[in-house]
């Protein structure tokens, strides 16, 4: 049995500092209080800001300096990595030009990450149905199962979707043997395969929140609609999904977020020719040498992401709002 | 009574809650004295102060001003756990991670008595509210009026100086909440222990204590026993909020315990009166309907007026009527076989009044 | 006679076939992954009977064993860091009267969660490489910190969740039976907390084990985990030795998670 509430008067206000003679002593024990909680909060702060917070201002700073030869900064004012994102100089001739490649890149993971999105709705919004609409239990199972692929380690996860498609893996080697094609189906290193990767990997992100908010879902207003002659399908689309939305932009910002910062899996899959957002920027620390410029593209990720992640918060409050 | 009878001394205690134009008065200047071996209650609506002031005398919260002792010592600033106070509370509180035998045994363990003292007090607390099948259990796995006992066994078994009770027989139903009743007081006539019990409920308070005091607004508005607050109320707050009671207009022509009244109907009787109130004046009184009788003729009648309703409810009916001297006034009659009702909305009636039965109130 | 089913409001059609798709799309890699872990030939497509085979490669792999060792050290120190810290942070944030510096204690604690890995990565490795030139010290410290930060939401998480889900009046109960604060905490408090405790280190433990791309940036030279040695190996040629360890890996993820899982459902 769940104990109720700890039983207060119902205009029993939670206590605050008194007029009088208690004056004092109320400010001085809330005072108290709010240091008890500084002081605890602080081992956590000071290993966050250490490792966590801190560093993401010294990569601003090194935005704004130059690249030393071999990797490294020179500490000098220079404005030459931000400049490097979009723009590129001329080897020969100095002029100015669009950066052609960054530009390519970073189209790639935008359209990637939407469309990895759009294929994780797809997929998840009747995956998070079918698991809403079971029975009690069986549906924790069903949950479970979700739940299992986004605990696990998502190399391995990306390493057996690569042993699914790569040239010597299980489809190639099936259907060769079936005598249905001749030679390997190039699969590995092309944006289908990073696409297929990142879907895979980030699924049960969709799959998870549009599942709490189906779940909580109240099913006479369904039942209401089809008595007021909706056909499914319009029940779906004017009952269900305009319900459910908070759960589908929750989902689709778990999915956005991740694949436009996604490293491993365009790494693995998509090999040195199919960057994304983040193998750039790990060039720029490794074999290309331009801390400044990688700093530089890294806090344009960063801000790109905290865009999405205001717009979702925008929304989560607007929706808060006018439940109210 | 004597200062050697009192257990608790409440005199002067203020509690506000939060600051300036948002300030909430919980409590405003109440004092109150508490006897030894009593059952007090306090009784009121959500909201009137009583789990402020149980709060207070637990030292869950400390009064904005005023006093509170305990056996003649200030204890308003003690922690609750320097205080030999205990509580049972509404929700129990039962600790889920602890068997029954722990949970009675957790105060005695806290004060440092040695394993024995403890082992025994337990055995001997577990009999008392015959829970002693299930000592080994989890409190889960208990029924409501099972932790209901357990509560109560907890904060018996450091055997306090005063037990706080707040509404604990709210989350019962209701024949579990009648044999409650009775154990409770068998519980305190055999512990000898003070109980301050705060409910909202007037029947269980009229029927388990030795004295109440009826509280509405952060202040009480009187003290007494069940019966001088049931047939004596000297508000109009305590008249309504115990009972049912009709309310006239009326002028006091003299004074005293019992002084005589002029109703609107011009009759003339005896009523009581509260305390010091001068006459004369033009008072409120308050009748309980079945302390009045309905008669067929105008005759030796209080007042008069037309019968409006007669609504049956099992036990007993009551006829409403309209007042000639304007009004409505309800009697009570206690309902027999055999009886049939002669009576027929739109007769004129007369009602007479017993002795004792006008109270005059205060306000 | 058979009788017409009733209208079911919670049919879409094809959600029912689409989902287990899904259900099975998402398991059949995972789980021909750790039946090839088993071949005995070198093929990942072709069966050639069931063998340890590649379980003893990995296992005799002088720089399997030695990820293997630095992964749990690491995983180890950091989620038992990242607990008690995130344990006394969320005593220190729950259960109290907002404050101002409060929305800024939430935003950095879960700072990692919201920041791109990869941008994480990058930052310790510009702070880390100059820290590691001054002082002259490489060792593991670094890996233990970065992965200390980054589990520290992992754990509070949970421990939050359980904390504020406690019953206050339980406490009070305590005070009343003359417990001192610090006694009422030892006794009620903390014994309470603990299942929330216990899921927040499992988290914290799986969320540092699996960790790649925070690693790969933080480590200095030869200082590969399991899943920075295996995304190394996945650049040259795939042996099934990487199913072996990948297997072993999913195990041991999918044990700590369904205990988390048992422990949420002996909560609720």
């Amino acid at each position: 049995m769940h104990a109720p509430k700890p039983s207060v008067d119902a205009s029993h206000p939670a206590p605050a500092p008194a007029r009088t003679g208690a004056l004092n002593l109320a400010d001085e024990a809330r005072k108290r209080e709010v240091r008890t909680s500084w002081l605890l909060s602080a081992p956590a702060l000071l290993v966050l800001v250490t490792a966590a917070s801190g560093p993401l201002l010294i990569v601003l700073v090194y935005s704004f300096l130059a690249a030393g030869d071999y990797g490294g900064v020179v500490w000098s004012l220079s404005g030459e990595g931000w400049f490097k994102v979009f723009l590129s100089r001329d080897i020969f001739d100095d002029t100015v030009g669009i950066a052609d490649a960054h530009l390519t890149i970073f189209w790639r993971s935008v359209r990637l990450s939407m469309l990895t999105t759009l294929i994780c709705i797809a997929l998840g919004f009747p995956t998070a149905w079918f698991i809403a609409t079971r029975s009690r239990e069986s549906r924790n199972v069903w949950l479970f199962l979700i739940t299992i692929p986004f605990w696990t380690n998502l190399l391995i996860r990306t390493f057996a979707i690569m042993e699914v498609i790569r040239s010597e893996g299980i489809v190639n080697t099936v259907l060769m043997t079936a005598g249905v094609i001749e030679r390997p189906i190039q699969m590995m290193y092309t944006d289908f395969a990073i696409l297929l990767g990142m879907a895979y990997v980030y699924l049960p992100l969709m799959v998870l929140p549009l599942y709490a908010a189906m779940e909580r879902l109240d099913f006479r207003l369904i039942e209401a609609a089809y008595d007021l002659y909706a056909s499914r399908w319009r029940v779906l689309r004017r009952i269900v999904v305009p319900l459910v939305k908070p759960g589908l932009i929750a989902g689709s910002i778990l999915v956005f977020i991740p694949s436009l910062g996604a490293y491993v899996t365009p790494r693995v899959l998509g090999g040195g020719k199919n960057m994304m957002l983040g193998n750039l920027i790990e060039l720029q620390f490794g074999q290309g040498r331009n801390w400044p410029l990688g700093a530089a593209l890294s806090l344009t990720l960063l801000v790109i992401v905290m865009v999405a992640l205001i717009f979702y918060v925008r929304i989560v409050q607007k929706e808060a709002a006018s439940r109210e | 009574m004597t200062e050697s009878e009192i257990s608790i001394r409440v005199s002067g205690v203020t509690k506000t809650f939060g600051e300036g134009a948002s300030a909430f008065h919980a409590l405003s200047d109440v004092s109150v004295d508490i006897r030894k071996n009593e059952f007090f209650t306090l009784l009121g609506p959500s909201g009137c102060g009583k789990t402020t002031l149980l709060r207070l005398i637990a030292g869950f919260d400390h009064p904005t001003s005023g006093r509170i002792e305990l056996d003649g010592e200030d204890i308003s600033q003690l922690a609750p756990f320097q205080r030999p106070v205990n509580t049972v509370f509404q929700s129990y509180a039962l600790f889920p991670h602890m068997t029954v035998a722990q949970n009675i045994g957790f105060g005695l363990e806290m004060l440092d008595r040695p394993k024995a003292e403890v082992a025994a007090t337990v055995a001997q607390m577990l009999s008392l509210v015959r829970m002693e099948a299930l000592a080994d259990r989890r409190t889960d796995q208990i029924s409501g009026g099972q932790q209901q006992r357990v509560a109560l066994a907890r904060a018996l078994a450091p055997h306090p100086k005063v037990l706080l009770l707040d509404e604990p027989l709210s989350a019962l139903d209701y024949k579990l909440r009648k044999d409650m009743q009775i154990e409770l007081k068998r519980l305190q006539s055999e512990t000898g222990i003070t109980f301050v019990f705060v409910t909202h409920d007037q029947e269980e308070a009229l029927t388990m204590s030795d004295r109440i005091a009826v509280m509405n607004q952060g202040t009480i508005l009187q003290i007494g026993s069940p019966r001088e607050i049931y047939d004596r109320p000297e508000q109009r707050f305590v008249a309504d909020f115990i009972g049912d009671s009709n309310f006239l207009e009326a002028e006091l022509l003299t004074g005293g315990a019992s002084g005589r009244l002029r109703l609107g109907s011009g009759h003339e009787i005896e009523a009581s009166v509260p305390e010091g109130m001068t006459a004369p004046r033009r008072v409120s009184v308050s009748i309980r309907p079945e302390h009045a009788a309905l008669t067929s003729g105008a005759e030796d009648a209080a007042l008069t007026g037309t019968l409006k309703e007669i609504v049956y409810f099992g036990t007993d009916t009551h006829y409403h009527v309209a007042l000639g001297s304007g009004g409505s006034f309800i009697v009570r009659r206690q309902n027999s076989r055999g009886v049939t009702e002669t009576l027929e909305p739109g007769a004129a009636v007369g009602i007479s009044l017993g002795p004792r039965s006008v109270q005059v109130l205060r306000d | 006679m058979s009788e017409r089913a009733s209208f079911d409001i919670r049919r879409m059609p094809g959600f029912v076939a689409i989902a287990l798709a899904t259900f099975l799309v998402l398991y059949a890699p995972i789980v021909t992954l750790v039946i090839y872990s088993f071949n005995a030939g070198m093929s990942v497509a072709l069966w050639e009977g069931f063998s340890w085979r590649w379980y003893e490669a990995a296992m005799h792999n002088q720089q399997i064993q030695d990820a293997a060792v630095r992964s749990v050290i690491v995983a180890s120190f950091a989620s038992v860091f990242a607990t008690v810290l995130a344990t006394m942070a969320a005593l220190g944030t729950t259960r109290v009267r907002p404050f101002r510096g409060q929305t800024t204690i939430y935003a950095l604690i879960n700072q990692p969660l919201m920041v791109p890995e990869i941008v994480t990565g990058v930052a310790l490795l510009i702070v880390f490489a100059t820290v590691k030139q001054a002082t002259g010290y490489s060792g593991l410290g670094y890996l233990i910190l970065a992965h200390t930060a980054f589990c520290i939401p992992f754990a509070y998480l949970p421990i939050r969740a359980r904390l504020e889900g406690l019953d206050r009046s339980l406490e009070t109960a305590a005070a009343d039976l003359y417990a001192t604060p610090w006694r009422a905490f030892r006794r009620v408090t903390l014994p309470l907390m603990m299942p929330g405790i216990v899921a927040g280190a499992m988290l914290a433990f799986v969320i540092s084990l699996d960790d790649v791309v925070i690693t790969e940036f933080v480590k200095s030279a030869g200082q590969d985990t399991l899943p920075t040695y295996m995304l190394g190996q996945l650049r040259r040629a795939v042996t099934p030795e990487i199913n072996a360890i990948s297997t072993v890996l999913l195990f041991i993820s999918v044990a700590i998670v369904s205990a988390f899982f048992v422990l949420n459902r002996k909560k609720a």
